[in-house]
């Protein structure tokens, strides 16, 4: 075996807070007194379950309109790809771009890669490991951007205010929408990428 | 490796039951995400499922306005529902907006609820839906009360006068013509507006309109089945004795068109009329107020003259009453005189005689139409006898007047041929022409050429002596005048300031003045010495103005 050794192979056990390398045996971390575990505790069913839900909830959060703008009296409620369409038929193919992006391809992008992560973890698949090892670093990198329709909105209505004139206020979908990035954020993070490199070893047990 | 993984197993062995239950609990903890996730959408789908009102369609003439999707329907400007599609009917003649309700809107999709696209209007009624201008337009709604629903309706493209709810009455109006009136027109009561043209149509038989009207609670009491409804639309000029009348409803009325009602003045009913009672639409007030005029009779008239300037709708009196018109007025041939004469038919409205028909019906015994012809007969027979006279002598329209004429002569009159044919007599102006023909007979019978010769005569001899008088006594009578006038010279010169006979005339007055005192003196004297007279004057007894004294004094104060 030319890969250097494991760290449970040592006997041994990093901390998650502070780092520490610890002793196997050891409960707590001696330095900052945290529970130890060799790795993260229940890693893929909570994944799964915040995964799930953050899915459950995408439904609303496209489904529901999002933004309400009242204009001279004319009202309407747009969704956010009603407004990702609305604005490119508008000409501005740009920012139709950027939310659709933002807002769509992102959340989706993260669904699909938790998933299948989740997927080879579980089946200890030995396929392109480093490059799923990348892929989690990604979406964790990227996980956060979708919060930029949360902002826009939460932005828009609260400068545009002028009464009669014009008026835009929040509408449910995008507490929904929030929800969505908040749980895939949540979910990306309790996944343990250590788990991809557990696929090496031959034995068959589930890490703890 | 397996050791040392089942050295770590070891302590976990030992300590299993806590981990065990530990395990559990996170597990549920963790799964409790998507659960609580799937609950909230699920009670959303729920909700959406449970607040889902009835969608209906509704289809329009025009899309204009409408945006899918956007286009809201409102009732009371209460949100009940909006578009969600607009899309074209089958054949392409009407366009058909989707609409989704609102929950508890179920009033809605009763037959009899309208639906209606509010946009600005501008009428002679008034501005409506300015707030659409910005807004854009909205469907308007309004609820109905028929049991039976339905889903699709057909939209109205005006407002409807009358939204669900109010409080009133609707009438049927029955008239010629609908005039100037259009739904909406007001409906007036002593000139308060109080409801309005709901809506027209045509009869079955095209041969009139129906006009159904909406009059407001608590107005609606004041129509009763005596009620009299009529156009109000127009201006009325009347020109009568007492002067110049222009009677008008309020302006929009006039532009707009309008119904008045009022129950006339006499009328004793005070019970209000049944919802959907039909009434008459008169055209004017006048003829509204009239009272009732009963069953029309046709009659006949034949002169036997020329009747230039009788018109249809040309008034029937009798002794001065209007009883009826003439509708045709037509030529015949008599082929025993080879002339042409006129028949003229009119109605007459027997109930117009008011009193008089009564009485004079009471007297015969006979079913209704068999009694109006017996009573022209009776009347025909004590004179009655049409005639058609100038009405108006500018225009020389004439009248037929039905009149009694003792000197007329019998005629024969059937009272079972229909129509009646009321015998005539020349009418006044043929008679006018009669006398003037009398008149210029006599005329022409006058000895005009001597009368002529006369005149020419007198008129030379009277110029003769104005020629006289001009040629002798004029002279005469200027050089009378130069005299007179030199004597007045003379008269002034002998009064001038200055003259001796004026000079002579103040002496002669001082003198007569003295004469005068020297009287006066003397009677004074005498009267205090009656005896001197006899005796002749004392010496001591001296003419007082000589000795001074009292008398003396008296007589220096008299003027001079």
């Amino acid at each position: 075996m030319s890969a250097p050794p494991y760290a449970v192979e040592l006997g041994l056990q990093s901390c998650h807070d502070c780092g520490n390398v610890c002793r196997l045996d050891d409960r707590e971390c001696p330095r900052c007194w945290s529970v130890l575990h060799t790795r993260k505790p229940n890693s893929v069913a909570r994944t799964w379950a915040l995964l799930i839900g953050a899915l459950i909830l995408y439904l609303p959060a496209n489904l529901l309109p999002v933004m309400y703008t009242d204009m001279l009296g004319n009202g309407s409620e747009s969704t956010i790809l009603s407004g990702v369409i609305e604005f490119w038929r508008g000409g501005s193919w740009d920012i139709a771009l950027l939310i659709f992006i933002a807002s769509v391809v992102v959340p989706c992008m993260k669904f699909f890669v938790l998933a299948l992560l989740l997927v080879t973890v579980q089946r200890r698949s030995r396929w392109a490991m480093p490059e799923r090892a990348r892929l989690y670093r990604f979406i964790e990198v990227i996980g956060y951007w979708s919060m930029l329709d949360v902002l826009v909105v939460a932005l828009v209505a609260a400068l545009v205010q002028l009464r009669a004139v014009s008026t835009i206020e929040p509408r449910l979908g995008i507490l929904f929408f929030g929800l969505v990035v908040v749980l895939t954020m949540m979910a990306s993070m309790s996944f343990d990428p250590r788990l991809i490199w557990d696929a090496e070893k031959n034995d068959a047990r589930q890490p703890r | 490796m397996p050791d040392s993984l089942d050295k770590s197993d070891a302590p976990h062995a030992d300590a299993g039951q806590p981990e065990i239950r530990q395990r559990r609990a996170r597990i549920s903890l963790v799964w409790l995400v998507p659960i609580a996730a799937a609950l909230v959408g699920l009670s959303m789908v729920v909700q959406n499922w449970l607040s889902a009102g009835p969608r209906i369609a509704v289809s329009f003439i025009t899309a204009e306005g409408l945006e899918a999707n956007k286009t809201q329907v409102k009732y009371k400007n209460v949100v009940i529902g909006r578009v969600t599609d607009i899309g074209l009917s089958e054949d392409r003649t009407r366009v058909i907006a989707s609409i989704e309700l609102n929950q508890e809107t179920e009033a809605f999709t009763r037959e009899d609820a309208q639906f209606w696209v509010v946009r600005p209007r501008i009428g002679a009624g008034g501005v409506s839906g300015v707030d659409t201008l910005l807004s854009g337009a909205f469907i308007g709604a309004d609820p109905g009360d028929a049991k039976d629903t339905r889903r699709e309706f057909i939209g109205l493209e005006e407002p409807p006068p009358v939204t669900f709810g109010v409080e009133g009455k609707r009438f049927t109006l029955r008239t010629g013509d609908l005039g100037s009136l259009g739904v909406g027109s007001p409906v007036y009561y002593r000139r308060i507006p109080v409801g309005q043209v709901v809506s027209y149509a045509l009869d079955d038989d095209g041969k009139g309109v129906v006009v159904r009207i909406f009059v407001n609670a608590p107005y609606d009491g004041f129509v009763t089945d005596d009620t009299r409804f009529w156009n109000a639309s127009g201006v009325d000029v009347s020109l009568a004795a007492d002067g110049f009348k222009v009677n008008t409803q309020s302006l929009s009325a006039i532009l707009a068109g309008g119904i008045a009602f009022r129950a006339p003045n006499y009328s004793t009913d005070t019970e209000p009329a049944a919802e959907n009672h039909a009434f008459p639409l008169f055209n004017d007030m006048r003829q509204a107020m009239a009272p009732d005029d009963g069953p029309a009779r046709f009659v006949q008239m034949r002169f036997d003259q020329t009747l230039r300037g009788l018109n249809v709708d040309a008034p029937v009196e009798f002794l001065g009453v209007p009883i009826g018109r003439v509708v045709s007025v037509n030529l015949d041939y008599d082929e025993h005189s080879q002339s042409f004469p006129v028949v003229v038919g009119a109605v007459i409205y027997p109930n117009r005689l008011g009193g008089a028909q009564d009485k004079l019906l009471a007297q015969i015994n006979s079913d209704d139409e068999e009694r109006n012809a017996r009573l022209i007969q009776v009347l025909v027979e004590r004179g009655l006898r049409a005639q058609a006279r100038t009405g108006n002598l500018l225009t020389g329209q004439l009248y037929v007047s039905l009149d009694f004429d003792r000197r007329a002569a019998a005629v024969e009159f059937d009272p079972h041929t229909r129509p009646l044919t009321i015998p005539t007599i020349p009418g006044s102006f043929d008679k006018l022409q009669e006398q003037l023909q009398a008149v210029v007979d006599k005329l022409s019978k006058l000895p005009i050429d001597s009368l002529a010769g006369n005149l020419d005569d007198s008129l030379s001899e009277l110029r003769k002596t104005l020629e006289q008088v001009n040629g002798s006594v004029l002279p005469q009578l200027q050089s009378t005048l130069e005299r007179a006038e030199q004597t007045l010279g003379n008269a002034n010169q002998a009064l001038a300031e200055g003259s001796p006979q004026r000079q002579q005339l103040g002496d002669t007055l001082k003198e007569v003045h003295r004469a005068v005192r020297s009287v006066r003196v003397l009677s004074d004297y005498l009267s205090r010495n009656p005896e001197s007279l006899i005796r002749g004057r004392g010496s001591d007894t001296a003419p007082a103005s000589f000795k001074g004294g009292a008398t003396s004094r008296e007589l220096n104060t008299e003027p001079q």
